[in-house]
C-alpha cells in the first residue's frame, strides 16, 4: 500500500520497521526520547536512549557498539555540531575497518539535520557534506524526497559501513517548525520556499531499499545537465519547469548520495547535453561542484562544451535573511547560470563544427 | 600474596611484554620497523595485572603505547610482530602498524589519538549490556589522556548507564615532555572517579601482584553488572616517550630511581621468597619466551609485503 507521508514520517517508518526486523538496531542521541517519542513508546528506553551533550562519548560508544555486533543509529542532531566529535567520526568510525585490514565492521548510521535558508545563523545552517565525503570510510546520503528518505534509511541501516544520513531541515518539517518558530509565520512553506515534492509524497508501506550510489534522473532533457542533491534538486527542478516553457530541456540529476558517487549517470547525461551545471548548498571551493566537474573532465572532457557551478559562497552563513539569501544558491541564481549557458550554446553546433567559446 | 599459578602467570605476561619489546626495539634500530616506536617497558605490570583477570572475549582498548596490553592479553605474537614490520601476514595486513593494532582473537584494538579509546570502549560495554553478556570492557590510557574531554565524558556516560567498563590510567608521570604537575590540577586521577560517583583506586603499577589484587574487585564489580570504575597505576617509561627520545627534560636520577623499581626482578624475588619457583625455573620461562619471540621475528622478517592492491581494499567492507 502506498500513502502520502511527510519526509519525517518516511524516515520514522523506515527506522521503526528496521527496529522490528532487527533487534540489534537501536537509537541514541540527544533528545531522542522527545524527538522520536513514538519509537520510545514502541521499543522502550533501552533501544531509544537519551544521551548527555557529550557527542564524543556517545558517537564513540556507537562506533564501539557497532563493531561489537549492534547496529546503532546515532543522532548528531545537527551536522554543525560534528566538530566536537570530529576525532571520533573521522579518525575512528571512518578508519577502523581499514586499519584493521577489514576485520572490524562498523554498521551504523549517523543521522543529522542539515541545511539553511530559514535564518538560523552560522552554527545551525550548514550542510558541510563535502567534509565527510572527503574522508575515506564514510558513506554520505542526502535524500530529497519522502520515498528516498525511507528507502535510503533502510539501506543505510542494513549497510555494514558507517553511513552519514543528512536530512535537510526545509524538508523535515518538524525541524523547521521547531527551529524557525512555525507559529510566527502565516505560511512557513511559502516564507522559506519549502519544496512541496520534498516534504510530502508517495511512500509504500512495505519496507524497501533505495541503493546507495545510484543517482536518479528527476527530469529528462537534452540541453543542459543540472546535478545536485537535497533541497537544491527541487530548486533546479523549479528552474527546469520554468525554462521548459521557453523550450529549453534541462536534465536534472539527483545524486542522492555523495559516497558512493554515481559518476556514470552524470557523465552519460553530459555526453547527451554537453553542458553541465552543478548546484550545491555546500561551499563552492573544494567541494561537490568541483568534484563533479573534475570527474566529468577526467572521463569525458571531449563531451563537455561548457560548465558552471552555483554553490554556497565561501563565507560563514550569515544570520540575516537578507544576507543568507545572497550566500545560498536560489532559483534565481540557478536560473541565471542556466540561462547564461543555454545562451552561450545557441547558434553553435555542439557536435562537429567549431567549439563554443568558453565564456569565463 | 597471590597463589603460585597466578604469580607464575603474571611473570609470563611480564616477560612476554619485555622480551617482545626488546626484540621490537632491536628491529626498529636496524631499520626493519618504520615510523615511531612507543615502547611499554616500565608499565608492564599494569596491563599484566589487569589482563590476568580478563577473558579473551572481554573487549580491550588502548592507545599509541598499545603493545603491552595486547601482549598481556595473549594476542598473536607472530601476527603482531609482522604488523609492526608492515607485512602482509600482520594482524591488519600491514595497514595498522604499531599504533593501530587490532586482534579480534582477543577482542583488542588500539589507536594513536590520545583519549580516543575511552568513548570507543563504552560501545562494547553497551553492546554487552544490551546483549546480556557478562563481558568487561577495559580501556588503558595515560595520565595525559585524563585531561581530555573524552575522559570526563566517558566516565560520566559509563557511570550514568552503569556500563561494565574498567578505566585503567597509566600514570607514567610524563605526557611526552610535560610532567603531570604541569598538566593535572589534582595529585591523583583516581580521585576524579568520585566526581562521577564510581570507585577510584590508586595502585603501585611497578608491582604486578599489587595491580592484580587492586584490579580484582573492580573487574568483578563490572562483571556483576555493578558499573564502571577507575584504576590509576603509577609507573614509568623506561625508554622515554619513543625510541631515541633524548630525554633532556628528565630530572637527574629519575630514570635510575624508577628502573630500580622494575616489576620483573620484583616479582622474581616474590616468587623465590614464596617458594613458588627457583632461579632455574624462571630462567626456563625466560628462555622459552625468548625462543618464541625469536621465532616471531624470523616469521615477520621472512613474511611477504602486502600486495599493492591491498592499499585500496577495506575502505568499506
Amino acid at each position: 500500500m502506498t500513502r502520502e507521508l511527510t519526509f519525517a514520517e518516511a524516515i520514522h517508518e523506515a527506522i521503526e520497521q528496521e527496529m522490528i526486523r532487527d533487534p540489534k538496531v537501536f537509537v541514541l542521541g540527544e533528545d531522542v526520547q522527545l524527538l522520536r517519542h513514538p519509537l520510545l513508546e514502541k521499543f522502550g528506553e533501552e533501544r531509544v536512549r537519551n544521551t548527555p551533550i557529550s557527542e564524543s562519548a556517545f558517537i564513540g560508544a556507537a562506533t564501539g557498539a557497532a563493531y561489537s555486533g549492534m547496529r546503532p543509529i546515532v543522532e548528531l542532531m545537527m551536522i554543525d555540531f560534528f566538530g566536537v566529535a570530529a576525532d571520533q567520526i573521522m579518525n575512528h568510525m571512518a578508519k577502523i575497518t581499514y586499519l584493521s585490514g577489514g576485520q572490524l565492521r562498523v554498521p551504523l548510521v549517523i543521522r543529522a539535520a542539515c541545511g539553511g535558508g530559514y535564518g538560523d545563523g552560522a552554527h545551525q545552517s550548514q550542510t558541510i557534506w563535502a567534509l565527510f565525503a572527503h574522508m575515506p570510510g564514510l558513506k554520505v546520503v542526502i535524500p530529497s524526497t519522502p520515498y528516498d528518505a525511507k528507502g535510503l534509511m533502510i539501506q543505510a541501516i542494513r549497510d555494514d559501513n558507517p553511513v552519514l544520513y543528512l536530512e535537510h531541515k526545509l524538508l523535515a518539517d518538524y525541524w523547521l517548525g521547531l527551529l524557525a518558530g512555525a507559529n510566527r509565520y502565516k505560511d512557513i512553506q511559502a516564507e522559506f520556499n519549502v519544496p512541496k515534492a520534498g516534504t510530502k509524497g508517495s511512500v509504500p508501506e512495505a519496507p524497501y531499499t533505495v541503493p546507495l550510489g545510484k543517482a536518479e534522473i528527476r527530469r529528462q532533457g537534452t540541453d543542459l545537465t543540472v546535478v545536485s542533491v537535497g533541497v537544491m534538486v527541487h530548486r533546479a527542478l523549479a528552474v527546469a519547469e520554468h525554462l521548459a516553457a521557453e523550450g529549453e530541456g534541462l536534465e536534472v540529476i539527483d545524486l542522492r548520495s555523495l559516497v558512493p558517487l554515481d559518476r556514470r549517470t552524470v557523465i552519460d547525461s553530459v555526453k547527451k547535453t554537453r553542458k553541465l551545471l552543478v548546484v550545491d548548498e555546500d561551499h563552492r571551493s573544494y567541494g561537490l561542484t568541483g568534484e563533479i566537474v573534475a570527474s566529468v573532465a577526467e572521463e569525458a572532457a571531449g563531451s563537455l562544451d561548457d560548465f558552471k557551478r552555483v554553490a554556497a559562497l565561501d563565507t560563514s552563513i550569515p544570520f540575516s535573511l537578507a544576507l543568507e539569501r545572497v550566500m545560498l544558491p536560489s532559483e534565481e541564481s540557478i536560473e541565471a547560470a542556466a540561462r547564461a549557458m543555454l545562451k552561450r550554446g545557441k547558434g553553435v553546433s555542439s557536435r562537429g563544427g567549431p567549439k563554443p567559446r568558453r565564456g569565463r | 600474596m597471590v597463589a603460585k599459578e597466578v604469580a607464575l602467570d603474571l611473570y609470563r605476561r611480564l616477560v612476554r611484554i619485555r622480551t617482545f619489546e626488546e626484540k621490537a626495539a632491536e628491529l626498529w634500530h636496524q631499520g626493519h620497523i618504520s615510523g615511531e616506536l612507543h615502547l611499554y617497558s616500565g608499565q608492564d605490570a599494569v596491563s599484566a595485572g589487569v589482563c590476568a583477570h580478563l577473558r579473551p572475549e572481554d573487549p580491550t582498548a588502548a592507545d599509541h603505547r598499545g603493545h603491552g596490553p595486547l601482549l598481556a592479553k595473549g594476542g598473536d605474537l607472530k601476527k603482531m610482530m609482522a604488523e609492526l614490520l608492515g607485512r602482509k601476514t600482520g594482524l591488519c595486513q600491514g595497514k595498522g602498524g604499531h599504533m593501530h593494532l587490532f586482534d579480534p582473537s582477543v577482542s583488542y584494538g588500539c589507536g594513536s589519538i590520545i583519549g580516543a579509546a575511552m568513548p570507543l570502549a563504552l560501545g562494547p560495554a553497551l553492546a554487552a549490556k544490551m546483549q546480556k553478556k557478562d563481558l568487561v570492557s577495559t580501556v588503558f590510557f595515560g595520565e595525559g589522556a585524563a585531561n581530555q574531554g573524552t575522559f570526563h565524558e566517558s566516565l560520566n556516560l559509563a557511570a550514568l548507564w552503569k556500563l561494565p567498563v574498567l578505566f585503567v590510567c597509566h600514570d607514567n608521570r610524563w605526557a611526552v615532555s610535560v610532567p603531570k604537575a604541569q598538566s593535572t590540577a589534582v595529585p591523583w586521577n583516581a580521585d576524579r572517579a568520585s566526581a562521577y560517583g564510581i570507585p577510584g583506586a590508586l595502585v603501585d603499577g611497578m608491582d604486578a601482584v599489587a595491580v592484580y589484587e587492586a584490579a580484582a574487585p573492580l573487574v568483578q564489580r563490572a562483571r556483576r553488572g555493578e558499573g564502571p570504575s577507575l584504576l590509576e597505576a603509577t609507573c614509568y617509561r623506561f625508554r622515554g616517550h619513543f625510541e631515541t627520545d633524548p630525554l633532556v627534560y628528565l630530572p637527574a636520577g629519575e630514570m635510575e630511581e624508577w628502573k630500580g623499581k622494575d616489576p620483573i626482578p620484583k616479582l622474581e624475588r616474590q616468587i623465590i621468597e614464596q617458594g613458588y619457583g627457583t632461579d632455574q625455573d624462571l630462567v626456563r620461562i625466560r628462555e622459552e619466551i625468548r625462543n618464541q619471540v625469536e621465532q616471531t621475528a624470523e616469521f615477520a622478517l621472512s613474511s611477504p609485503w602486502p600486495e599493492p592492491e591491498l592499499a585500496t581494499q577495506h575502505v568499506f567492507v
